[in-house]
């Protein structure tokens, strides 16, 4: 059996008298494509703030690799190789392609002043890892072409890519997704597909995903977790998702 | 709209009308014993009358007077410049130029000028050193000033008290100056723009006044006078030699006549030295990793979070190196003046700091020498002025922000390239 990497337990976080997320569990195995999906305002991306450090969860374990990382700061909690995506890119808009990749590996680099006021060779040969590193995930999400073009430019199709790439530079061992399909075209819905299955069986990460395309998450996912206001609904494979009556109401009444 | 707007315009010179009343239009004056209250002249009513009116003329046609703004012509630096590839070659000839003629030109003219430029080059540091807060890293600092006067300090004390030398003393008064950065940047580097700017605006006049009150160290308000000059490998600049039985002044050592121009010609070219240094140090940082982030750091906070950057870490080196910048040119400026006080470091001089960063276009290194250059040496010109300095400071800002409002020269930053492989 491959071995869990996160494992969540009664996650819940309350505005003040709102809550948003109540009681959400939550398991994903070493190198598998688990989505969580509810209709909107459901408190999907709460979730993915509360895992990923932005916020604080009111109650609620969160352990990565058998540590509790619930608590921690975001930045601590992305250096354990937990690391995410936003529902709207944030990409560092007026720098250029390659420069958010090398941004993201700050902490790989030498960052030491002294060093890097007189280019040792520990400075230089850190910055050409860094620069051959980001080339290569350019290269797997078709962006090398674009290398030295300012990010703002780049199409949204790719300006998604990009943030994932810029994720997958800091090694991470699991990816969240926060709707990475939205507002892409059907061809670039596809290349998302195959390149999220990539990352499962040739990079061997784990992938946590929130979509709202189905026919996506049906046909990607290991397991799917389901929420509607907060609260956990069903969870299991595509098949037993589809055939759910309890899902099935929920986004029929909503719809 | 039109109404709109000439509401808009009546109450700004309504405005205007009321501070203009308060401020020229009466006067305390002392008769006798008494205090009197007095009206201005005639000819002062004219010219309040007359700004009014003026006040509610731009009020009115501001969308013409935009338009004029935007017929003068902006010249662009990059399309004045030969072009990229030109430049990389042309740029080391171009600097050494610069260099040459700026090491030569104060042989050929009056001592005043000289100091005047080495006032200058003082402000060009500063300016560079905030520009590393305020245009690299995003954060307002309106208590530069502290950071100048803590190095301006160090060093006066120093050498009053130990005797250390200007050379020694450089570093240790950057490495203060950066402390002081560091110990005030650590618990409010988490506060946001305008709180921040607040703190900031506090803790310069904290210095000041501290500066002012603690007469048994740094003599309060009548400040530390006779402070040593710098040396040339232990070589005096003064008359005689003060320092001991085998000290020698320059021109005793060089078997030249005795001439103050040269202490002065000294100083512009230690100046030079310390401002190539300091454009240098600050040119290899926004190349490194460090540069990057603070750059990241301010287009998109979140992001960096997410991506593993510890942005309080991030912050506080941005805050620290512009602090032993300033640092760095307080001791100067000490060593340079001979004479210090709290006087030298009011909000003003934060103030005049602020805009030559902003004016020059922040994070632009070039737009900052400029606007450096431009700030120090117009009130010199306009000395008949000086009693409307800040009159004609702020017109100047007004204009410029309607005029250009990325600055002299914006920024131009320089990106990495990935070489095609
Ligand atoms: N910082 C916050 N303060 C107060 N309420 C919040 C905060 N963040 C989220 N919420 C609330 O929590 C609820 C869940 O929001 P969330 O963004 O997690 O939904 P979502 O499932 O991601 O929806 P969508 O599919 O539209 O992205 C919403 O009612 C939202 O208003
Ligand atoms: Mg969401």
């Amino acid at each position: 059996m491959s071995q869990l990497l996160l494992d969540v337990n009664g996650l819940t976080m309350r505005f003040g008298g709102l809550v948003a997320v109540n009681g959400v569990n939550l398991k994903v195995k070493n190198r598998q494509i688990v989505s969580v999906i509810g209709p909107n305002g459901a408190g999907k991306t709460t979730v993915f703030n509360c895992l990923s450090g932005f916020y604080i969860p009111t109650e609620g374990s969160v352990m990565l690799k058998n540590k509790q990382i619930a608590g921690l700061k975001d930045y601590q909690i992305s250096r354990k190789g937990l690391v995410r995506t936003f529902q709207h890119v944030r990409l560092f808009q007026k720098m250029t392609v390659i420069e958010n990749m090398l941004v993201a590996q700050h902490r790989h680099l030498n960052t030491n002043l002294i060093s890097g006021l007189f280019k040792t060779p520990n400075y230089r040969r850190l910055e050409q890892e860094a620069m051959d590193h980001a080339v290569h995930w350019l290269k797997e999400v078709d962006l090398l072409e674009f290398a030295n073009r300012e990010a703002g430019n780049l199409s949204y199709g790719q300006q998604r890519r990009l943030e994932i790439a810029r994720c997958m530079v800091t090694q991470p061992e699991l990816l969240m997704l926060d709707e990475p399909a939205a507002g892409l075209n059907p061809n670039e819905t596809k290349q998302l597909d195959e390149l999220i299955i990539k990352l499962r069986d040739e990079h061997e990460i784990s992938i946590l995903l929130i979509e709202h395309d189905m026919s996506l998450v049906m046909g990607i996912s290991d397991h799917i977790y389901v929420i509607a206001q907060g609260t956990p609904l069903a969870n299991g494979t595509a098949d037993e998702i589809k055939n759910n009556p309890d899902v099935i109401k929920a986004y029929l009444g909503e719809e | 709209m039109t109404t709109n707007k000439f509401y808009n315009a009546i109450f700004a010179a309504g405005i205007t009308l009321i501070l203009a009343c308060l401020m020229i239009g009466v006067k305390l004056d002392t008769s006798g014993t008494q205090l009197a209250v007095k009206g201005a002249t005639t000819a002062q009513w004219t010219w309040i009358g007359g700004g009014i009116a003026i006040v509610f003329l731009s009020q009115l046609f501001t969308n013409q007077i935009d338009a004029l703004f935007r017929m003068i012509p902006k010249p662009s630096i990059s399309t004045m410049l030969p072009e990229e590839k030109k430049m990389a070659t042309l740029k080391p000839w171009l600097i050494a130029g610069a260099i040459v003629i700026m090491v030569i030109w104060p042989f050929m003219v009056s001592r005043g000028s000289v100091d005047l430029a080495t006032l200058t080059l003082i402000y060009i540091m500063l300016g560079l050193g905030l520009n590393i807060v305020v245009g690299l890293a995003g954060l307002l600092d309106l208590g530069f000033v502290a950071f100048y006067a803590v190095g301006a300090y160090t060093y006066a004390l120093l050498s009053q008290y130990f005797g250390l030398s200007f050379w020694v003393c450089l570093p240790i008064s950057a490495g203060m100056a950066a402390l002081f950065g560091f110990v005030l940047g650590f618990p409010v580097l988490r506060l946001r723009g305008d709180y921040l700017a607040i703190v900031t605006l506090g803790f310069g006049e904290i210095i000041r006044i501290l500066l002012n009150n603690w007469t048994e160290v740094t003599g309060g308000p009548s400040g530390i006078s006779g402070i040593a000059k710098p040396t040339l490998f232990g070589l005096e600049f003064t008359r005689k030699a003060k320092g001991g039985e085998d000290a020698m002044t320059f021109h005793e050592y060089f078997n030249l006549d005795y001439s103050s121009s040269y202490k002065v010609i000294f100083l512009y070219l230690i100046a030079i030295l310390l401002v190539c240094f300091v454009i240098y140090v600050i040119n290899r940082l926004m190349r490194m990793p460090i540069g990057r982030a603070w750059e990241a750091l301010r287009e998109d906070e979140i992001a960096c979070r997410s991506l593993g950057l510890n942005r309080t870490a991030i912050k506080l080196s941005a805050f620290t190196l512009g602090a032993s910048t300033a640092g760095f040119a307080g001791a100067f400026f000490s060593a340079r003046q001979g004479f210090i006080s709290p006087e030298s470091f009011i909000f003003i001089e934060s103030a005049i700091i602020l805009a030559i960063v902003v004016l020059g276009g922040m994070g632009s290194q070039y737009g900052i020498i400029l606007a450096a250059i431009v700030m120090t040496i117009l009130p010199e010109l306009a000395r008949e002025f000086s009693e409307y300095r800040m009159l004609l400071f702020g017109l100047l800002m007004v204009l410029m922000m309607r005029w250009r409002p990325d600055g002299l020269i914006p920024t131009k930053r320089p990106h990495l390239e990935l070489k095609q492989q």
